[in-house]
């Protein structure tokens, strides 16, 4: 069957698409989008995490045909959306125009091998759209079906406080957040 | 296979007569499980993500209708305050994106013994109102799993929504798994009291077959409520509080309606305590709960 959707701003189609194959499968397969991560195919990890019609979900169990004519949102079209004025962007990756998000893994040292990356920002940049001074439990309880097996959470925890306080206009001097331990 | 759209309930309810085999798929939680493993490979997927009768919930003369497609997110926003119980237990379902995604619909027709709306259904009496070409049925939500992810639907048929009281009095809900979030129910307990009716409601997940109510712990506790008068205006009563013993005998009365089972995630004798443990606990929060809010 053909499914067209809107996959970040673009009306995209793909084509031979079989019934039982995931919104997840069309992205990384059909559309050239593999930003969207598939490792447990059963809702566990969050790694294909991307937002449809404003709400996240897993890609992996979204069937293809279901996603027909809605809104996709994946990690790759992220930066486009995010761009948060005077957020202030700094140090490492600068000018790669990456969204506030994503700058702030890169400064927190939240990434180590990358692959539940994508999911996890799609995850917290979703967060500080609808609350914007998250508090701790509530960033844990957004991210809680995102699992990273390298990080230990705590540069994760400290990435999205980072983006959190930077969004509130609170933004520190770069390097200081980076550097800390757990809180 | 062919990927069925029904654009509402009259389409959908011909698709699934036509297509008795197709499976119905909302948030895909289960079902895309079972397909994404190559578990499942039936002839039709019968999508109901578009059929508008199935997304809301109304009231109407007292009822609450709760359409089958309505997510957990949806029971945790906008039904936290009517139907307390049901937003507790949608509130430990998987992470935010099954949240965003599963449906009340999904958890009944899944039929899991560890689904965690189920028990609260049990607890608060509700009923699930089917639809086919045949017409619609009214099943209790107690009678509709039959058997280990078994439920009473018949080929070509629908869960359309599922219909109950708001609640008429506090409501709770406890679950146990390996950690907080992201797990399934080693075992689960909900509970409701009914103060105008002189009832109090149970229900119990992942230690039986199917999930079930507990009948003599029921009794048990409106009787001793009833005997001491607590029913009527407990916050003026200068002794409400509920006694030790009262709250351990509701607790074995609870675990021993149980018929669990040794699995991977947990064994019988374990799930057998934490029931008692959960009932007790779960029926002086919900009695707090009583006292605070509702005696007045």
């Amino acid at each position: 069957m053909r499914v067209s959707c809107t996959v970040n701003g673009e009306r995209l189609v793909a084509d031979d698409v079989w019934a039982g194959e995931s919104l997840l499968y069309v992205l990384r397969e059909r559309l050239g989008l593999p930003g969207s991560k598939n490792a447990c195919e059963q809702g566990e990890c969050g790694s294909c995490t991307v937002v449809m019609d404003g709400v996240t979900v897993c890609a992996c169990l979204v069937a293809a045909g279901q996603a027909q004519d809605r809104d996709i949102q994946t990690v790759e079209g992220l930066a486009a959306t995010g761009a948060i004025e005077g957020a202030g962007l700094h140090g490492p990756g600068q000018g790669a125009g990456l969204h506030p998000v994503q700058q702030a893994f890169v400064e927190a040292g939240a990434v180590q091998c990358g692959f539940c990356t994508p999911g996890l920002i799609v995850q917290a940049a979703s967060l500080l759209r609808a609350v914007p001074e998250p508090s701790d439990a509530e960033i844990r309880e957004a991210l809680a079906g995102n699992l990273c097996r390298c990080t230990g959470y705590e540069k994760i925890l400290d990435a999205v406080r980072l983006a959190a306080a930077r969004q509130a206009g609170q933004a520190r001097r770069p390097g200081r957040d980076a550097g800390q331990g757990p809180r | 296979m062919e990927f069925l759209r029904p654009r509402s309930l009259a389409e959908a309810v011909e698709t699934a007569h036509r297509y008795p085999d197709a499976v119905p798929i909302a948030g895909g939680t289960d079902v895309m499980v079972d397909m994404n493993f190559g578990r499942r490979r039936p002839p039709a997927l019968l999508d109901l993500t578009r059929v508008p009768e199935l997304a809301g919930w109304e009231t109407a003369d007292g009822l609450l209708r709760v359409g089958a497609g309505v997510t957990y997110a949806t029971l945790i926003t906008e039904l936290g305050g009517l139907l307390p119980g049901l937003a507790m237990a949608s509130r430990t379902v998987g992470s935010p994106q099954i949240r965003n995604r599963g449906t009340l619909g999904g958890n009944l027709g899944s039929a899991s013994p560890a689904g965690d709306t189920l028990p609260v259904l049990l607890a608060s009496g509700a009923v699930v109102q089917t639809a086919s070409a045949r017409g619609s049925r009214q099943i209790p939500a107690a009678d509709f799993c039959t058997g280990v992810k078994q439920n009473a639907l018949r080929p070509g048929e629908l869960i359309a929504a599922v219909l109950l009281r708001p609640a008429p009095g506090p409501q709770q809900f406890c679950k146990v798994g390996t950690r907080n979030a992201m797990v399934i129910a080693v075992a689960s307990f909900a509970v409701e009291l009914d103060p105008a009716r002189r009832r109090v409601g149970t229900g119990i997940g992942s230690a039986a077959p199917t999930p079930r109510r507990a009948p003599a712990a029921e009794e048990f506790l409106a009787g001793v409520l009833a005997g001491r008068g607590l029913w009527e205006r407990p916050a003026e009563l200068a002794n409400a509080e509920l006694d030790s013993a009262d709250l351990d005998r509701f607790g074995e009365l609870a675990a021993a309606a149980a018929a669990p089972i040794d699995d991977v995630r947990g064994t019988a004798a374990y799930r057998t305590h934490a029931l008692a443990v959960m009932a007790r606990r779960a029926l002086r929060w919900a009695w707090h709960d009583y006292i605070d809010g509702y005696g007045g």
